[in-house]
C-alpha cells in the first residue's frame, strides 16, 4: 500500500461519529454604516482611505503624492496615464522597480478594512506585493460588513488567485514595535469612488 | 554568535521543561520582560474579541465545524483533491516526517535547485525541513522576519506566531551587524527591518521555488489560502517558478464560505489584528509555474482515533494559549523543546514520542486560561491532565514526582494523616525552617516559603466555636 492508501484507510478506521455543519451566521445584520466603519479600520492598520467622486480626483492625487518621474504600473482602464506600457505575461522580476501599482478591487470589507483582488485584475500576480506603494480603487458602494457577506458575494466567482488586502505589508517581530513595509508595499491607498 | 537563550534547545534535548526553564529564569528582567510583552499581545486580543458581539457564537461555529471536519476527512481530503489536481496542482502524500521531507528535496533536486525562499510553515519546523535540506546541501532562506532573526542565530522559533519574541532589539541589532553588516550599535526597529527588506528582497530576486505553509485548505474549490503580514508568502511564491505548499492534514474545512468564520478568528486571537494584512487564495498555478501540495499525516490519522485527545487536530495555530500562559510567559517557547510551544504543544507532542515530551503536560498549572481563549475551543488543560494520567500509567513519570503524588494521596485520604502532617508541618516551618528551606524544595526556589500559623485553621474553628456556644449560652 502506498502511503496515500495507508493514511485514507487510517483515517476511514479512525473517524469520529458524524457531527453537523452548524448554521453560519446572518451576514451584517444591523450593522451601522460600512464605508465608515472601512475607513476607521483601514487606517486604524496603517492604511489611507480616500474618498472621491470623478476619475479625475484620482488622477490629481496620485500626481500629488508620488513622484511622476519614478514608475508606475496602471491596471485599472479608466486612469489614463500609463507610463509604462502594460506588458503583463513577462517576467515578474521586472517589476521590482515598480514605484506605484494602481489595480481595481472588487469590494472592501468594513470590519476589518481589506479589500479583494483577483488576479483578472492583477494583470501579474507579483504587482500587488512586489511595488512599494500600492492603490486600490472599489465603488464606495461596494462594501460589506463582514466576511460572511464577502464570501456570499464571491461565491461563484471565477479566480486562479484572489487575495484579501488590508493594509501596508508591515511586522511587529522586532520587540513588537509595528513597522510599516516589511516586504510588500509601504503604503496601500484605497480609493473610494461615488460616481454620481 | 549572540544569542538571547544560549544554544538550540531542540537539538541539546537532554534537559526537561524545568530544567529549561530554570535556565530561561536566571535572568529575572528578561522574564519579566516576556512576560509583559506577551500579556500585552493577550490583551490585544481580548480588544479585538469584544468588538465582535457574536464573538463566542463564533468559536462555537469554528468548533462544530472543526469537529465536522474531523467526522469526514477522508472524504474532504479525497475531494480536495480531485479538485486541486484537476485546477493543475500536483497532489502528494506523506505518512511521515521522513517522506515528507523527501517529497519535497525529490522536487527540488530534479528542477536542479539548491535554494529556496520559505515562509512561516509550522509543519516544516515539526518535519524538520531545513536542517534535512542543509545535509543536502539545499540553502533555505526563511522570510519571515522573525524566523529569518532566529535562522540566523542557529535557533529553533520560540513562537508560533511570533518567532522571535524572546529577543531583545539591542541582540538583533547586534546579529544584523554580525551577519547583515549594519553599523554596530544601531537597534532601531525601522531601520533594521528595512535592512532585513533589503537583504531578503535579494534572496526573492533570485530564488525559483518559494515553499510555504497552508493555513485552511478548502475541499470544495481545491484553493489553499496562506495568512501573513509581510507578505513574504506572496512575494516568494509570485517570483519563483515552483510552488510547494507543505500542509497537515487536518488543515482541510469543507466550504470557501467557512474560511469567513476562521479568517474572522485567526487574527483577532493571534495578535489583536482584524485580520491579516495578506490573505491569499490559491487556486491554480499562474501561467508557467508548477505548483505543488504535500499532505502531510505524520500521527495525526492516528490521533484521530483517541477520543480523549483527537480535538487537539482542531487547532488553527494562532498561538493565543501561549500568549495567555502563566507558564509559557515566565518559561519562554525554548523550554518545551518542541516545533510547537506552550500549551497546544504540550498536549501534541507527547502523541508524536511519549517518552521525549513526558515532562511537557506537567508544564502547565491547569488554569484553563488556554481553553478560554481557544478561538476553536480545544479542551487543552483537560488535555493536559489526562496526558498526565496516561503518561503515568505508561511508566513515563519519574519516580519522585511519583511517590510524591502517591503520598499526598496517602495524607488527603486520611484525616488523622492529614492533621498529623499539618502540625508538623507547622512545627518543622517554626523550629526547623532550614528543614525546608533549601535546594532540594522544589517549591523554596525563587519563593520565600510561608510563615507558619500558630494553630490549623480546624483547631481555630474548634475554639471559637466553643466561645462563641459559650456566649450565647449566657
Amino acid at each position: 500500500m502506498n502511503s496515500r492508501e495507508t493514511i485514507l484507510e487510517r483515517l476511514g478506521k479512525n473517524s469520529p461519529q458524524d457531527s453537523p455543519l452548524p448554521a453560519l451566521p446572518v451576514a451584517g445584520s444591523g450593522m451601522p454604516d460600512p464605508v465608515e466603519k472601512f475607513k476607521t479600520i483601514l487606517e486604524s492598520i496603517g492604511g489611507t482611505v480616500v474618498h472621491v467622486s470623478t476619475w479625475q480626483e484620482i488622477k490629481v492625487y496620485l500626481n500629488q503624492y508620488f513622484s511622476t518621474k519614478a514608475r508606475w504600473i496602471n491596471g485599472v482602464p479608466e486612469l489614463t496615464r500609463v507610463d509604462d506600457a502594460i506588458n503583463f505575461g513577462v517576467d515578474p522580476h521586472q517589476f521590482e522597480n515598480v514605484l506605484l501599482t494602481i489595480l481595481r478591487g472588487h469590494f472592501g470589507v468594513a470590519e476589518n478594512g481589506a479589500v479583494w483582488i483577483t488576479d483578472d485584475k492583477m494583470g501579474d500576480r507579483a504587482l500587488p506585493f512586489i511595488c512599494e506603494h500600492l492603490a486600490v480603487i472599489i465603488n464606495s458602494k461596494d462594501i460589506y460588513h463582514t466576511m460572511h457577506e464577502a464570501y456570499d458575494h464571491t461565491d461563484h466567482s471565477e479566480y486562479d488567485f484572489g487575495t484579501f488586502i488590508a493594509g501596508p505589508s508591515k511586522t511587529a517581530d522586532i520587540e513588537q514595535s509595528l513597522v510599516l513595509g516589511a516586504h510588500g508595499p509601504k503604503s496601500m491607498t484605497v480609493f473610494l469612488l461615488s460616481e454620481s | 554568535m549572540t544569542t538571547a537563550t544560549g544554544t538550540n534547545p531542540h537539538s541539546t534535548s537532554n534537559s526537561d521543561h524545568a530544567a529549561l526553564a530554570g535556565k530561561f529564569n536566571k535572568d529575572e528582567l528578561r522574564v519579566d520582560w516576556h512576560d509583559k510583552t506577551l500579556w500585552f499581545i493577550r490583551k490585544k486580543r481580548d480588544k479585538a474579541a469584544w468588538q465582535i458581539p457574536e464573538w463566542e457564537e463564533l468559536r462555537e461555529i469554528a468548533s462544530q465545524i472543526k469537529n465536522n471536519v474531523l467526522s469526514n476527512l477522508r472524504t474532504y481530503l479525497l475531494e480536495f483533491e480531485e479538485k486541486a489536481q484537476k485546477n493543475g496542482i500536483t497532489v502528494h502524500w506523506a505518512s511521515d516526517a521522513e517522506e515528507h521531507n523527501k517529497i519535497v528535496y525529490d522536487i527540488l533536486s530534479r528542477a536542479g535547485i539548491n535554494k529556496v525562499v520559505k515562509s512561516k510553515s509550522m509543519l516544516t519546523e515539526e518535519c524538520h525541513l531545513n536542517e534535512y535540506l542543509a545535509t543536502k546541501g539545499v540553502e533555505v532562506i526563511d522570510t519571515d522576519l522573525g524566523e529569518r532573526i532566529v535562522q540566523l542565530a542557529g535557533e529553533p522559533p520560540s513562537h508560533i506566531v511570533l518567532p522571535c519574541i524572546h529577543w531583545k532589539k539591542e541582540e538583533i541589532g547586534q546579529l544584523f551587524s554580525e551577519h547583515l553588516g549594519t553599523p554596530e550599535g544601531n537597534s532601531d526597529p525601522q531601520f533594521l527591518t528595512a535592512a532585513a527588506r533589503i537583504h531578503l528582497r535579494q534572496h526573492f530576486m533570485s530564488s525559483k521555488l518559494a515553499i510555504t505553509g497552508v493555513n485552511f485548505a478548502v475541499a470544495e474549490t481545491g484553493e489553499f489560502v496562506v495568512c501573513t503580514n509581510e507578505g513574504n508568502a506572496d512575494l516568494g511564491v509570485q517570483l519563483a517558478d515552483i510552488h510547494i505548499a507543505c500542509m497537515g492534514i487536518e488543515k482541510i474545512i469543507p466550504k470557501r464560505k467557512h474560511l469567513g468564520v476562521f479568517l474572522r478568528l485567526l487574527a483577532r486571537s493571534a495578535t489583536g489584528q482584524p485580520i491579516t494584512t495578506y490573505s491569499s487564495h490559491f487556486r491554480r498555478p499562474r501561467k508557467g509555474q508548477t505548483m505543488h501540495i504535500v499532505l502531510v499525516d505524520n500521527g495525526r490519522s492516528e490521533r484521530l482515533g483517541s477520543p480523549d485527545f483527537r480535538s487537539a487536530l482542531k487547532c488553527i495555530r494562532c498561538g493565543a494559549c501561549m500568549n495567555t500562559c502563566p507558564v509559557y510567559r515566565r518559561s519562554g517557547g525554548h523550554s518545551y523543546h518542541y516545533a510547537i510551544a506552550g500549551p497546544i504543544g504540550a498536549i501534541l507532542a507527547p502523541g508524536l514520542d511519549m517518552k521525549k515530551h513526558a515532562d511537557l503536560p506537567f508544564a502547565s498549572t491547569l488554569c484553563g486560561s488556554c481553553t478560554n481563549v481557544c478561538p476553536v475551543k480545544i479542551d487543552i488543560h483537560d488535555q493536559l491532565y489526562r496526558w498526565r494520567q496516561v503518561l503515568t500509567q505508561n511508566g513515563h513519570v519519574g519516580f519522585l514526582k511519583q511517590s510524591g503524588i502517591k503520598g499526598m494521596a496517602a495524607v488527603l485520604s486520611s484525616y488523622k494523616i492529614y492533621q498529623f502532617a499539618g502540625s508538623a508541618g507547622r512545627w518543622l516551618l517554626k523550629y526547623l525552617p532550614f528543614s525546608v528551606n533549601n535546594r532540594f524544595n522544589a517549591w523554596y526556589k525563587q519563593r520565600e516559603m510561608p510563615k507558619a500559623p500558630d494553630q490549623s485553621f480546624g483547631d481555630w474553628y474548634k475554639g471559637n466555636r466553643k466561645k462563641k456556644v459559650e456566649k450565647i449560652e449566657n
